[in-house]
């Protein structure tokens, strides 16, 4: 089991909690973790990334273990934190304003 | 017996305000999206449960929601709100929140470039949905007008958008810019004795008018003077803030521009500056009154730089002569310390008599009159920044 932290405006969007888990099969990476969550919330797709691109929203920014994962590729492999389950890969809504 | 449904869009949530014929108690009911911006409700004229929602976010881009039992309970078209296991049934995927510009051999036009704010070309990028027009005649079909400026259609209840790319790629597109709020596509108005017939208007690019459902497009901007485009009477490049119409007269067309009040009786061929003695002609909303057709209401504010009422005196501007001869309303308004704005679609009128006017501010006041306009009193005060104002008058 993934565990992911969606942002205030998408749990309500999703009509989840904070923190919900994915069950993500072969390697661990943002698109197969994002995959996953828009399966299970289809309401959620085009939030996080782009509806064609699929390149995630300018003002989204991924956490994972600690690290600001927003700029790697997103096939890259998750921290093995992530895919132990010991963490939640984090969605996280750009700070901007006061 | 006749309800009042006043659908209220906000920078935080959509309001959903009721009230009985005579208009004098309001029951307020939301935040609905709490925290996401509502660009814009409207219900469907042949089904007045059958509303749609702009749901917005500069983080999370454009969701579509629909309700089919007047505001009680809402979904996207399609998801149903439900998960994986309606996915798994072969439920659509979110395709309601799409909007691409068609850009199909067939049916679309490529992707070009607008002018920005600088005089650079820009290219063309969908940002959110301004303004849902639903059909006159069909309660799943909608028109939604979008940023960057294209229109959209969906005819299955909102599932699914496609976009009426003529508007879009017209030729004089490169020479469209944004206004303050973006380029967007803001006013969709679909004529009733003409079911052929559609107006639009784009900030900053002008009006335009269909005379084929939407496939193909001319600038209706003949008699339009902008002393900040380089040819002040350019074909394209105004910034057009409001259409409105009476839907017994729709060849007479009422706009307030960025400046200028004017006033078409031709569908827009050409047009007239109607300003007469208002006290600013420029503002945002224009409204025409349901049961008389050459009387209409602005909201005039003091200058493009300064988005507050003259004086500080909220007033609303009635001409009974279809513009030229205006008065001053202001009962019930503030008439001091009032630097409040009103956005170009934060204004609606009922059908009911006497016809009810609504307008809502940047301020989170819902003002209503019940007579025409004569008074008004604030239905609610503490509202988010009101976006958009529709009216339903339900029987």
């Amino acid at each position: 089991m993934i565990r992911v932290v969606l942002p205030h405006h998408l749990q309500t969007l999703a009509g989840c909690d904070r923190e919900v888990t994915v069950n993500v099969e072969g390697v661990i990476t943002q698109r197969t973790v994002l995959d996953a969550l828009e399966a299970r919330y289809p309401m959620l797709r085009g939030t996080v990334r782009e509806h064609v691109t699929m390149k995630r929203r300018p003002r989204v920014r991924f956490f994972a273990d600690g690290e600001d994962v927003s700029h790697d590729s997103p096939d890259a492999k998750l921290p093995p934190a992530i895919a132990a389950g010991e963490q939640p890969f984090m969605i996280v809504g750009a700070v901007a304003g006061g | 017996m006749t309800a009042i449904r006043v659908l209220v869009g906000t920078r935080k949530g959509a309001f959903i305000l009721t009230s009985d014929g005579k208009r004098n108690k309001w029951s307020v009911d939301g935040p609905h999206f709490a925290g996401w911006e509502i660009y814009h409700v409207k219900g469907s004229p042949i089904d007045p449960d059958r509303l749609f929602a702009s749901q917005t976010s500069s983080w999370f881009g454009q969701i579509i929601q629909r309700s089919d039992d007047g505001g009680r309970t809402w979904s996207q078209p399609g998801s149903d709100g439900k998960t994986e296991e309606a996915a798994a049934a072969g439920m659509p995927q979110g395709e309601s929140n799409m909007f691409v510009y068609d850009t199909s051999e067939k049916t679309g036009k490529p992707l070009t470039t607008h002018q920005w704010y600088d005089g650079t070309q820009h290219p063309w990028e969908f940002a959110r949905v301004w303004h849902l027009e639903p059909s006159l005649d069909d309660p799943d079909t909608c028109y939604a007008g979008v940023e960057d400026a294209a229109l959209f259609r969906t005819t299955d209840g909102g599932v699914t958008w496609r976009e009426l790319a003529g508007l879009r790629g017209h030729e004089s597109g490169p020479n469209w810019s944004p206004g303050a709020g973006g380029m967007c596509l803001h006013t969709i108005v679909l004529d009733p004795d003409d079911k052929d017939r559609i107006f639009c208007a784009i900030s900053a690019a002008g009006a335009f008018r269909s005379d084929d459902r939407g496939e193909t497009w001319k600038p209706i901007n003949q008699g339009l003077h902008s002393d900040f485009i380089p040819d002040p009477t350019a074909e394209v490049g105004h910034c057009v803030h409001r259409i409105a119409i009476h839907p017994t007269n729709p060849n007479t067309l009422f706009m307030q521009k960025h400046w200028d009040v004017m006033r078409s009786d031709d569908a827009g061929d050409t047009w007239r500056e109607v300003s007469g003695n208002l006290p600013s002609d420029f503002g945002f909303p224009i409204a025409v009154h349901s049961h008389e057709p050459d009387t209409i209401y602005v909201v005039p504010i003091l200058s493009d730089s300064l988005h507050y009422p003259p004086d500080g005196k909220l007033r609303v501007y009635r001409s009974r002569s279809g513009g030229e001869d205006w008065e001053a309303l202001a009962n019930g308004l503030p008439q001091e310390h009032c630097y409040v704005n009103v956005l170009r679609d934060a204004m609606a009128v009922d059908t009911a008599s006497p016809c009810g006017i609504y307008f809502g501010t940047t301020g989170g006041q819902v003002y209503a009159s019940n007579d025409d306009g004569d008074n008004w009193e604030a239905i609610v005060r503490d509202l988010p920044a009101v976006l958009s104002v529709e009216v339903q008058t339900i029987s």
